[in-house]
């Protein structure tokens, strides 16, 4: 994280991967969100975090168009999900980005190989069924999964491999942007690192900008590059983690600096610390001037 | 096609100078993008001469399934890569280590083997569906002795719960359908007797159909699809999401708390339904013979008491139970074995109203060379 700028109304990042502005969303009269407001800028990682039925998984459904907001707007990659793009109607938002679920929703009557190239026959079908079949095998390699995983299906996988195929499928179309729905829930702490790590690899190589739904501490620390905090109904803070630390609410007080926080944090080699040692951070009123402070009402 | 504004990429091959054996460079430019590979990718498979460098300094853009294109046609042709930016060679260095194409399903068994495997497994095989069919109607029956012992084990409110879903909600629908195979009857057999002059028997006709056969076989055709199949999905599916599995470690028998009430309901049901059938079969009939028999609706009720002996009463009632235990029991059952995956819930849901209807209409053929026999005709 070099650069560090207020997450809205902020004129140098006028082409964000996600601007979401005034969303609310309830169900039966009782609001899961109210007018909340968040940013995703092209190319981060963003960690979001909230205290279980703070609305993280209908955000995300909202953003990729599986929940219609009672108010608000949502752009994403440019333009509302809903209508098509007036420059070029043939395009489809939805090859832009790909999606793990939380449960990897995989299509339980396709093998992996196949659930992966579902989308890629969709898009693309001029792709030729032998590329096809080689994509399908290479991303099935790049999520870890071993070659002969492509033609189980999904039942025949344990849960952790499940995860990896979900991967596979949502990265078939090499998109922008990713959206994870916990997708470490689940794993062992080796496999956990191991998803880490291909995530950061991805985002790297292919610059993709992530919307990570997590709990995983150590994933927020070891991948984030900024982290928002859903609770009230709306996005309280987003900011880099050294930045919410310094925040005063409870909430995130608990979360970041709990024991469980401070453990994450404590196993991070200190090298990799974009920001100052943490424990000075924490403790000073004001994080690095050039940093906004935290925005209670993003 | 849907290959946006963007240019196409480009593959040429140039130096396809073979007197000094050094064959070919090929060159790839502009945007190598699962968007835009398409074309390119066939070209390439079918590029035929040699290739000793592959250059994509000119590559504009790349993903991984460009990547990987440019991995392949180097692989193939036993290629060095030359020109990789960085990002295209981190790309490069990251979908290298992937083998060539794996298939998607696994290899299938030519027919001549397949085949006969089939079989054998369906001989081998056949006898477990009915041997665990009957350790379920064991468990079944152990749960209802406990039951017996125990009443306060009964789940009165899953009891009260099926009863609204099986017998009340169905009443509409039943109750449409009965009607219509009332009038049916009626107008069909009206015509027949007709030419003997003997269309006062239509009554007997209607009476004696709906309340001894069809009033029953069709009510619990009607259950079977509406109830038996809804047994067997909800059941599978909680199965699915290991509820079954929960509800055993914690003590509860799920045989007790999801089968029994369920097969209570549909031996208790199933007489109710199948008498509010005749009822409503032999009113459309009643209602057709007024209207084109000159047959007076009160006049065909009356003589409905006349000419329907007491015994298709009880022929409807003793059908009536077994038939709703049997629907219930084939979803109940189906609904237990599913495992793996959902594909299996809608298998086994079929297979529980194919099962059950059938049952339904053997036992039903059954049923009426007995009571002929015994003389209940």
């Amino acid at each position: 994280m070099s650069k560090v700028s207020p997450s809205d109304g902020d004129p140098g990042d006028d082409n964000p991967a996600i601007d979401i502005e005034g969303l609310s969303n309830g169900f039966d009269g009782h609001l899961v969100h109210e007018n909340l407001s968040l940013t995703v800028r092209r190319g981060e990682i963003l960690g979001v975090v909230g205290g279980s039925g703070t609305g993280k998984s209908v955000l995300m459904r909202s953003i990729i168009g599986l929940q219609t907001p009672s108010a608000g707007t949502i752009r994403v990659l440019g333009r509302a999900v809903a209508e098509p793009d007036p420059d070029n109607p043939d395009s489809d938002i939805r090859s832009r980005w790909g999606v793990l679920f939380q449960g990897g929703a995989l299509f339980s009557t396709l093998t992996v190989g196949e659930n992966v190239v579902v989308p890629i026959k969709e898009f693309y079908p001029e792709i030729a069924p032998e590329l096809q079949r080689e994509i399908a095998g290479f991303k099935v390699m790049l999520s870890g999964l071993p070659p002969e995983a492509a033609v189980k299906f999904p039942s025949e996988l344990s849960g952790g491999m499940r995860k990896r195929a979900a991967l596979a499928r949502a990265l078939a179309l090499d998109p922008e942007l990713l959206f994870l729905d916990e997708p470490t829930a689940g794993l062992d702490p080796i496999g956990a690192a191991a998803f880490d790590s291909l995530i950061k690899e991805l985002h790297e190589t292919l610059g993709l900008t992530v919307f990570l739904i997590t709990h995983d501490l150590d994933t927020l620390h070891e991948i984030c590059d900024r982290v928002a905090v859903l609770a009230d109904r709306k996005v309280i803070a987003v900011g880099t983690i050294p930045e919410l630390m310094a925040s005063d609410h409870p909430w995130i007080q608990e979360y970041f600096n709990g024991p469980r926080g401070r453990a994450a944090q404590n196993s991070r080699p200190a090298v990799d610390t974009p920001a100052p040692p943490v424990e000075t951070v924490a403790k000073t009123a004001n994080p690095k001037p050039v940093d906004k402070p935290t925005q209670p009402d993003a | 096609m849907a290959t946006h504004m963007t240019d196409m990429p480009q593959f040429t091959t140039d130096g396809e100078d073979s007197g000094s054996g050094n064959g070919g460079i090929a060159t790839l430019s502009g945007p190598l993008l699962v968007a835009t590979i398409g074309a390119l990718d066939r070209e390439m498979r079918d590029y035929t001469g040699t290739i000793t460098r592959v250059d994509i300094a000119k590559v504009t853009a790349i993903d991984t399934v460009g990547a990987w294109v440019v991995v392949r046609l180097a692989r193939d042709h036993g290629a060095e890569i030359t020109g990789a930016s960085h990002q295209a060679q981190r790309l490069i260095d990251a979908v290298g280590q992937a083998g060539d194409e794996e298939p998607l399903r696994p290899i299938r068994v030519p027919v001549q083997v397949r085949v006969p495997e089939a079989v054998g497994k369906l001989v081998v095989t056949s006898g477990q569906g009915s041997i665990s069919s009957v350790a379920f109607l064991g468990e079944l029956i152990i749960a209802v002795w406990h039951t017996i012992c125990h009443p306060r084990r009964l789940r009165i409110t899953a009891l009260i719960r099926q009863t609204e879903l099986v017998g009340v909600n169905s009443l509409g629908i039943i109750g449409l359908m009965s009607f219509l195979i009332g009038v049916v009857i009626a107008q069909q057999g009206a015509v027949q007797l007709q030419q003997f002059g003997a269309e006062i028997y239509t009554i007997n006709l209607t009476g004696r159909l709906a309340l001894r056969e069809l009033g029953v076989l069709m009510t619990a055709i009607m259950v079977a699809g509406r109830s038996g199949s809804a047994f067997a999905a909800q059941i599978g599916t909680m199965k699915l999401t290991e509820e079954i599995d929960a509800m055993r470690t914690i003590g509860v028998s799920p045989i007790e708390a999801l089968v029994l009430p369920r097969v209570i309901v549909g031996v208790l049901m199933m007489p109710l339904l199948g008498t509010y059938a005749a009822v409503v079969a032999i009113m459309g009939g009643a209602v057709l013979a007024s209207l084109t028999l000159d047959i007076p609706f009160f006049t065909f009720l009356r003589r409905i008491q006349e000419v329907v002996p007491m015994t298709d009463l009880w022929v409807m009632l003793i059908k009536a139970p077994v038939f709703g235990l049997i629907i219930a029991f084939c979803g109940c059952f189906q609904g237990m074995q599913v495992e793996n995956d959902s594909e299996q819930v809608g298998r086994r849901t079929t297979q529980a109203v194919v099962q059950g209807i059938f049952m339904v209409i053997v036992l039903d053929a059954f049923f009426a060379v007995f009571f002929s026999k015994i003389n209940w005709i």
